[in-house]
């Protein structure tokens, strides 16, 4: 106890020194001091105020450690310290203006400074300032964004001083930015918003529509007569053109400025409140199925004063003539307004275009989607005219096989590499075993080989179904692939379609050299085209068909990859593909793998072009695409690029 | 006599005669009229089975007589159900709504009641309104007008489409098939105005008839299942029989051929295929209220696609063939994925017919296609001593005209 005392003794010295040697901070401490002990968010401002602009190098400290509740006065003198809790459970106290450490005290001696959130959040703003000016860009970043997430008036000062002395350019941009954003919801020099406005418009960002949207909202007044001067009016409602007069009478009951109406429940209530011998008002209660009938009985009971009368079309109409409706801004200023909705404008034009670009983007990459899944059967049924319905069951066994390494390779990056010539590999096998041991029986009977492929396609999807199960299994895209290439914030892609496109654009070309510079290539359309004089020039027309059915069944594979990425693997995977894949050969052309391009690219846009009409509704888009294609095959029934002569085979 | 109809083609008479057996010892045996050996509803599984084996017939006329391998035959019958449905849906809604507003003490208006019926119907899918389409669905003659007409209107225009483009084989199939999916997407959406994936609900349920147990109902659906594909059967067994079945055999087997002795070959197809899509319509009115309930994923294309494979089965181009495919298949069907089936234990795995039931189906499809393309129905020649010609090897389909299978690799 006698070395507590003497402790205490020891800080008071030294404290009493700091006081005489002039401590500016310790004195506005003082100041207020009342203020800053019973702190309240509503008492608090000139506090916090005369601590920030005191212009000591010490308030940024002082005003964190008092955020962080590490200011404590001592119940001795009344004087504020920096306090830490020491191992042995007392605090060790430091100077608010020096920094450096006067002594210890005990617990009990103290009093700790609980600044409540409200409060907290006021020393935050005036904290702005200075990490504005921090010498860690980082700090100043973070500092950046927590203004531009809770927008006031009071950090507009602190960041427009805070710009001139930013070093780092790009850093200096973004303040220049949200500084004009904050000028146009705070500023109060009219002229200077106005500018602001100016400067931003036809500006992208997300944040200055969210800006500007607050300076146009409006609400519906009512007034009895003319509306009063002085409102900054953005249209004036004429009853029963920009507004239904029954929604405007309800306006009026709303503001009491007419007596309300009457509704139908009030109408059933009071007459059924009124029966008597069967009857209400001198009409039978069964006669009261009729509305006329209704009617009837509810006058005779407003005749008799027993129920309250409803206004009638004619008096609405004098209540609606003798009121107007006004929309009026929120904002006051007519000149801030009119700037800010010239802007919103220019700024919608340019979201229109830049929308069409991102529109032209999702049709492309939609496209490219289709294109990857009819591809193989561009040469299937295409080349070979075999009508494949297990097809997007290839998809999918290349899809669950891109799983299956994933689970073996945990690398995404490898894996992917492994698993595309993995895919094809198990689908080519697939696909020869299948031409061998069935497709081959049936060259000559198309519809057979379209029953027969879909027996093994339902076969197919059901063992997928008992091997991997009916829930949704994730074939992960590297990290590499993740995000997505954002050229504003309207246009965006995300890197794997950008991928896929890439993919698709890969597979024309293989499929292009393969048909034309190679041997297999040339032999396939050889047997496609006369399989007899094929066979007497030397070319074995079964290993032909097998070989071409492999590869066609292949790149379905390769395409399952590609698609598991951004898709749930499912065994369902396939067949949600097989019936626009084959819509993408036949509008395309059969026969010819740039009418699958030019199909699959039609199908894609057209899709993403009827969304865009309905957004919420991808099932219309889907239907009205469908019968769209139905129509189209009518016009041009062997598809958009037909073969003429003697390529088209007949 | 000896020239009549039924003379000439004594598998009617033969196929009628074991219908009408059928029917009457199920009577007998049900619950309700006999001695109760066969549940409620496995009665209902057999009538059903009866309107699958009506669709059958139309599914055999338009593919086993006339080539056209359509997927869109399950769609129509889907339709037909959706008509009949609407009735039974809103007249049942009305009894209750009615039932339940009697109690207020100020009656209620023909709009209130209408407005109730809304609420109640549309609640689901968040509306309340009336669609258009529901414009009939309080008359029941209306709604059995539209059983056949909806169907058939669609068919018209589709095959008017279709045809009239010369689009044929396969490329009709994949374009009735995207009809199909096009069709299914459309219910699938909530504000299609027949309540979404919701679907129609307690058809079993037929108004005015609350009183009459489910049993009794049972009986009664299937005599008019049973009818109904008797007299579906006779009305094909009559069109394949005479001139207008020569014509469509000669489509199928030459277009082009038919088309130069002066044939409309378009008019033939589409009066066939608009024709088959009423009977699909009806035999789905009658299956949906022993079903119970419709929803568009009854209509997705994969459904077409059994029908299709049920026919193959049991023997397309002969109409008893396709109804045995459809009962055999069917019922088979529902008895392994119902659990029925024992499993088999291998020791090492346990095959559960409900999850290897569907690929034993696809692979027998595919060994019938290969190996007999004439389906269970080509039993039955082992025991009529039918002579067939001997064609140079099997039908090539419609494209490739009167040429024969041997013929084209030889």
């Amino acid at each position: 106890m006698k070395r507590l005392f003497l402790a205490g003794l020891a800080v008071l010295m030294t404290c009493t020194v700091a006081l005489s040697q002039g401590a500016p901070m310790q004195d506005i401490l003082q100041a207020h001091s009342a203020l800053i002990t019973k702190s309240s968010r509503t008492t608090i401002s000139p506090a916090i105020a005369a601590i920030s602009n005191s212009g000591l190098t010490q308030a940024q400290d002082i005003l964190q450690a008092w955020q962080s509740k590490d200011i404590w006065q001592r119940r001795s003198d009344g004087l504020f310290f920096r306090a830490e809790e020491t191992d042995s459970g007392s605090y060790q106290l430091f100077d608010p203006d020096t920094g450096k450490i006067i002594g210890e005290a005990a617990k009990s001696d103290l009093r700790q400074l609980k600044p409540n959130s409200g409060v907290r959040a006021l020393i935050g703003t005036a904290l702005v300032q200075f990490q504005l000016k921090d010498n860690d860009p980082a700090r100043r970043l973070a500092a950046l964004t927590s203004i531009e997430r809770n927008p006031s008036s009071d950090s507009l000062l602190p960041l427009r001083a805070s710009i001139d002395m930013e070093p780092d350019a790009d850093l200096k941009a973004k303040k220049r930015r949200a500084e004009r954003l904050l000028t146009i919801a705070y500023d109060t020099d009219e002229a200077a918003r106005v500018a602001a406005i100016a400067e931003m418009s036809g500006d992208l960002g997300v944040d200055v529509r969210a800006t500007l949207n607050p300076l146009l909202q409006t609400r519906t007044q009512v007034f009895a007569g003319v509306a009063p001067d002085g409102l900054n009016i953005a249209r004036v409602l004429v009853p029963g053109k920009d507004i239904a007069s029954q929604e405007a009478y309800r306006l009026l009951i709303a503001s009491n400025l007419a007596p309300a109406r009457i509704d139908q429940a009030e109408i059933l209530a009071t007459l059924s409140d009124h029966i008597s011998d069967g009857k209400v008002g001198g009409i039978a209660v069964e006669d009261l199925n009729q509305p006329e009938a209704r009617d009837r009985a509810y006058a005779a009971l407003v005749s008799q004063g027993l129920a309250r009368a409803t206004p009638t079309g004619a008096e609405i109409e004098a209540q609606l003539a003798a009121h107007q409706i006004v929309e009026v801004y929120s904002e006051p200023s007519p000149v801030v307004t009119s700037a800010a909705s010239e802007a919103l404008e220019a700024i919608l034009v340019n979201v229109g275009v830049n929308q069409t670009l991102d529109l032209i983007l999702d049709g492309l990459s939609l496209a490219s989607i289709y294109f990857l899944a009819a591809i193989g059967l561009a040469i299937t049924f295409g080349v070979m005219g075999v009508i494949n319905m297990a097809h997007g069951e290839f998809i999918m066994m290349g899809a669950y096989t891109g799983y299956v390494v994933q689970q073996i390779i945990p690398n995404h990056t490898v894996s992917i590499l492994v698993a595309i010539p993995l895919a094809f590999a198990v689908t080519f096998a697939a696909g020869v075993a299948m031409e061998r041991l069935v497709i081959r029986w049936l060259y000559n009977r198309p519809l057979e080989t379209l029953l027969a492929t879909f027996g093994i396609s339902i076969a197919l999807q059901q063992l997928a179904k008992n091997i991997f199960g009916t829930q949704a299994r994730p074939l992960t895209s590297p990290a590499w692939l993740d995000g997505a290439w954002v050229l504003n914030d309207v246009v965006s892609i995300s890197y794997i379609r950008i991928a896929i496109f890439i993919l698709a654009l890969i597979f024309l070309g293989v499929f292009l050299f393969i048909m034309r510079r190679t041997r297999l290539g040339l032999e396939t359309r050889a047997v496609t085209q006369n399989p007899r004089m094929a066979a007497s020039m030397g070319i074995n027309p079964n290993r032909v068909n097998m070989l071409t059915f492999g590869l066609g069944s292949g790149i379905a594979g390769v395409a399952g990859v590609a698609i598991g990425l951004f898709a749930k693997v499912t065994s369902e995977l396939g067949s949600d593909y097989i019936v626009q894949s084959f819509m993408t050969v036949v509008v395309g052309g059969v026969g010819n793998i740039w009418g699958t391009l030019a199909g699959a690219a039609m199908i894609g846009f057209l899709q993403k072009g009827i969304e865009w009409f309905n957004p919420s509704n991808t099932l219309a888009a889907q239907t009205f695409m469908i019968i769209f294609i139905i129509i189209f095959i009518q016009f041009r029934p062997r598809g958009i690029i037909a073969l003429k002569g003697r390529a088209a085979g007949d | 006599m000896k020239n009549s109809f039924l003379m000439r083609n004594p598998s009617t008479l033969i196929f009628l005669t074991a219908l009408a057996a059928f029917t009457i010892v199920v009577t007998l045996l049900s619950e309700a009229f006999g001695l109760g050996l066969i549940s409620t509803s496995f009665v209902k599984t057999l009538g059903k089975t009866l309107c699958l084996g009506l669709v059958a017939v139309a599914m055999d006329l338009v593919w086993g007589y006339a080539g056209i391998l359509s997927l869109g035959h399950f769609a129509f019958f889907g339709l037909g159900g959706y008509m009949i449905g609407m009735w039974l849906m809103y007249e049942r809604t009305r009894d209750i709504v009615i039932s339940s507003m009697a109690d207020a003490p100020i009656p209620p208006t023909t709009d209130e009641i209408t407005d109730a019926i809304g609420h109640q119907i549309f609640g689901v899918v968040g509306s309340s309104e009336f669609p258009l389409i529901w414009a009939f669905a309080d008359s029941l003659t209306l709604q059995l007008v539209l059983v056949v007409v909806v169907p058939g209107a669609l068919a018209f225009v589709f095959g008017w489409l279709a045809f009239r483009s010369r689009v044929a084989g396969v490329y009709l199939s994949i374009l009735t098939q995207a009809m199909t999916l096009a069709l299914s997407f459309y219910l699938f959406q909530n504000d299609s105005g027949l309540r979404g994936n919701n679907g129609l609900s307690g058809l079993q349920n037929l108004p005015g008839l609350e009183a009459v147990p489910q049993e009794v109902v049972s009986i009664w659906f299937l005599w008019a299942s049973a009818l109904a594909l008797g007299l579906g059967y006779l009305l094909a067994a009559w069109i394949v029989s005479g001139k207008f079945g020569s014509v469509i055999r000669g489509i199928r087997d030459d277009e082009a051929r038919v088309r130069f002795l002066g044939y409309s070959v378009e008019g033939y197809k589409l009066a066939l295929f608009t024709l088959t899509a009423c009977i699909a319509g009806i035999a789905g009115a009658l299956y949906y209220p022993q079903a119970g309930i419709i929803n568009p994923a009854e209509i997705a294309p994969i459904a077409s696609i059994y029908l299709a494979v049920w026919v193959a089965i049991g023997g397309r181009g002969r109409l008893y063939g396709a109804v045995v495919g459809a009962g055999f298949v069917s019922l088979v069907s529902s008895w392994f994925t119902g659990g029925q089936a024992p499993d088999i234990p291998l020791g090492f795995y346990t095959i559960k017919w409900v999850d290897w039931w569907l690929i034993v189906l696809g692979l027998s499809f595919v060994l019938v296609t290969l190996f007999a393309p004439k389906g269970i129905a080509g039993l039955f020649d082992l025991v009529s001593d039918r002579k067939w010609p001997n064609r140079h090897g099997a039908d090539l389909g419609p494209d490739a005209g009167a040429l024969r299978e041997r013929e084209a690799s030889e």
